[in-house]
């Protein structure tokens, strides 16, 4: 009984100071931003607002918004696979490449590749901000003296500006992919390959039937958590865009949402569209991890 | 004869694809001490040289005398240690518990740690903010730390979480024969050895408030107040950029992050491979 009773007061300790301010800075904040999503606030009713029901979350699918909330929503799909894809083609291919047992000066190589991961992400937006600029910018510098093309008006364009934010994105998140695959190729033994190259495998054998089998557990719980980091990715877009310019056409929901409630100060309607946001985020993984089977490997 | 010619081939194809990489890595940092580094009257170049002409500090003493940089790195400093001794030090007792022992709710309160993982920025930051209104703490450190280790938290009891659970049972076992109590076991014999992960969690908790622009720039609206990210987006606007400010509080920023980073590398292998991911 002593000896339990102990015990209990010992895991309460531990875990206690995190539940409690877990519940006040997290848990009940969803809560609150819930009943707002269901309430009339904005910047005119900030203190007497009351609850209305769903009419913002009815707002949010059926108001016509400049830009069309279903064209942003397309977007951000768009945004999220074009940037997982190449996350993981580079970050999978410079992985396969550095582990090869007679390559030199692997430490180094790493050790530059992992530069745009250590970079802060507002530097990285503000920089390549700079290297798109129309007249200044490194990119069309090199588009003009290198290759003799002509220069590009990256950040004026609506579907340019968007690029642009892909291109910044790519760069500083292969990194992450490589990292995650790289310590999963480590832990391949290397005579699950010999044996193959006595059985009499050629190098796609050996990708198909041990890589890929191999890299698969590791890489799927990544690519789930890649995947809402970059769906949620504000920074990226914000930034490089300047709040959504040109006219607001560079746009993902995040970003969205944050000038609706920030410059805009519709808190109610910002709260009902995050609350959208997170669901289909649930549902997507939710599925996702079940179809992959992967859940176990997670929890 | 023709396999060392096609290990000829494929090593050199390995070698061209990493120097390209690296190169596109390492570009827009060395673009940044570029910039940082160039005179006044060459801010606005189209030049593609490497390293500036006529390069100079200047750029940098006038950052450190003109403007109230270091106030703000004073601010940002305490920020981020603040937050970060405090992730630090939740995360590695709650992830402890998570860890070795079974509680009521323990399950469903790892769900609810993954989920919080899914909400979109706006989702806390929206009811925050106007609770810190109604609270008046709106231009206060209190709001934007509290606002930081919720944000972090989760992620860092994961991570400690997964680690601690690579860690076997046993050694605690023995330590408790050998008379240790849970604290002593926990604090003189777990905590040591998982220090890599301590470390990761430290760096996460760091990095996200000694860089973080988006939350800042509604909570801190006081120049006087100012982090790091604010005054250095004060630096850039549509009239006219400040290059040679703007590069040089860059390199300021980044440098330190940079090192903590390359330093952490190799732990960071083991630490997210281990600890976020496998679980």
């Amino acid at each position: 009984m002593n000896k339990t009773f102990l015990k209990n007061i010992w895991i309460t300790i531990l875990i206690l100071p995190s539940l409690v301010i877990l519940i006040a800075v997290v848990v009940y904040p969803f809560g609150y931003n819930f009943i707002l999503s269901l309430s009339n606030i904005s910047l005119t009713h900030i203190r007497d607002w009351k609850i209305i029901g769903f009419d913002q979350y009815i707002k949010v699918f059926t108001t016509v918004t400049q830009p069309n909330i279903y064209v942003i929503f397309f977007k951000t799909i768009l945004w999220t696979i074009t940037n997982l894809f190449f996350h993981v083609v580079i970050g999978v291919s410079l992985a396969l490449v550095l582990n090869q047992k007679d390559i030199f000066g692997k430490a180094i190589f790493r050790t530059i590749l992992i530069l745009p991961w250590a970079v802060p992400q507002l530097i990285v937006a503000l920089t390549w901000r700079g290297m798109f600029n129309y007249e200044y910018g490194v990119i069309n510098a090199m588009l003009t003296q290198v290759m003799g093309l002509p220069p590009v008006e990256w950040l004026k364009g609506e579907s340019t500006a968007f690029l642009s934010a892909i291109i910044t994105n790519v760069w500083l998140g292969f990194p992450f992919m490589m990292i995650i695959a790289l310590g999963a190729l480590q832990s391949i033994p290397r005579d699950m390959y010999e044996a193959a190259d006595i059985d009499g495998a050629n190098w796609y054998h050996r990708f198909r039937y041990i890589t890929v089998p191999l890299l698969k557990p590791v890489m799927i719980p990544a690519i789930t958590l890649g995947t809402i980091w970059t769906f949620n990715n504000l920074n990226i877009v914000w930034l490089i865009s300047n709040g959504g310019e040109p006219q607001d056409s560079t746009h993902i929901l995040v970003s969205f949402v944050y000038k609706a409630a920030f410059n805009f100060y519709r808190y109610g309607y910002a709260a009902a569209l995050s609350v959208i946001i997170f669901l289909i985020l649930l549902l997507f993984s939710l599925s996702f991890m079940k179809k992959t089977r992967t859940a176990e490997n997670v929890y | 004869m023709k396999n060392k010619f096609i290990k000829y081939l494929r090593l050199t194809f390995s070698y061209l694809f990493l120097i390209l990489f690296c190169a596109i890595s390492i570009y827009p940092v060395l673009q940044v001490v570029n910039i940082s580094l160039r005179p006044a009257n060459r801010l606005l170049t189209t030049s593609l040289e490497i390293f500036p002409q006529n390069a100079t500090f200047e750029n940098y003493i006038k950052l450190f005398t003109e403007q109230p940089f270091l106030i703000w790195i004073g601010n940002s400093s305490f920020i981020s240690l603040v937050v970060t001794l405090t992730g630090v030090v939740l995360a590695s007792t709650a992830g402890y518990a998570f860890s070795r022992y079974e509680f009521i709710g323990k399950k469903i309160s790892l769900l609810s740690l993954l989920v919080t993982q899914m909400f979109p920025p706006t989702m806390l930051l929206l009811p925050m903010y106007i609770m810190l209104v109604k609270l008046g703490l709106l231009n206060s450190y209190m709001g934007i730390m509290i606002l930081y280790t919720a944000t972090a938290l989760p992620f860092c009891i994961w991570q400690m979480k997964g680690y601690y659970d690579t860690v076997p049972f046993s050694l605690e076992e023995a330590a408790m024969i050998d008379g240790c109590n849970y604290f002593q076991s926990f604090y003189k014999i777990i905590l040591p050895i998982a220090s890599p992960a301590l470390v990761i969690t430290a760096l996460f908790s760091f990095m996200s408030s000694w860089t973080e622009y988006i939350v800042a720039a509604q909570v801190l609206q006081n120049t006087e107040l100012w982090t790091l990210p604010l005054g250095l987006k004060s630096f850039e606007s549509n009239l006219g950029t400040e290059w040679g400010l703007y590069g040089a509080a860059s390199v300021i920023i980044m440098v330190p992050v940079i090192i903590l980073f390359l330093v952490l590398s190799k732990w960071l292998i083991s630490g997210l491979t281990l600890g976020s991911v496998k679980g």
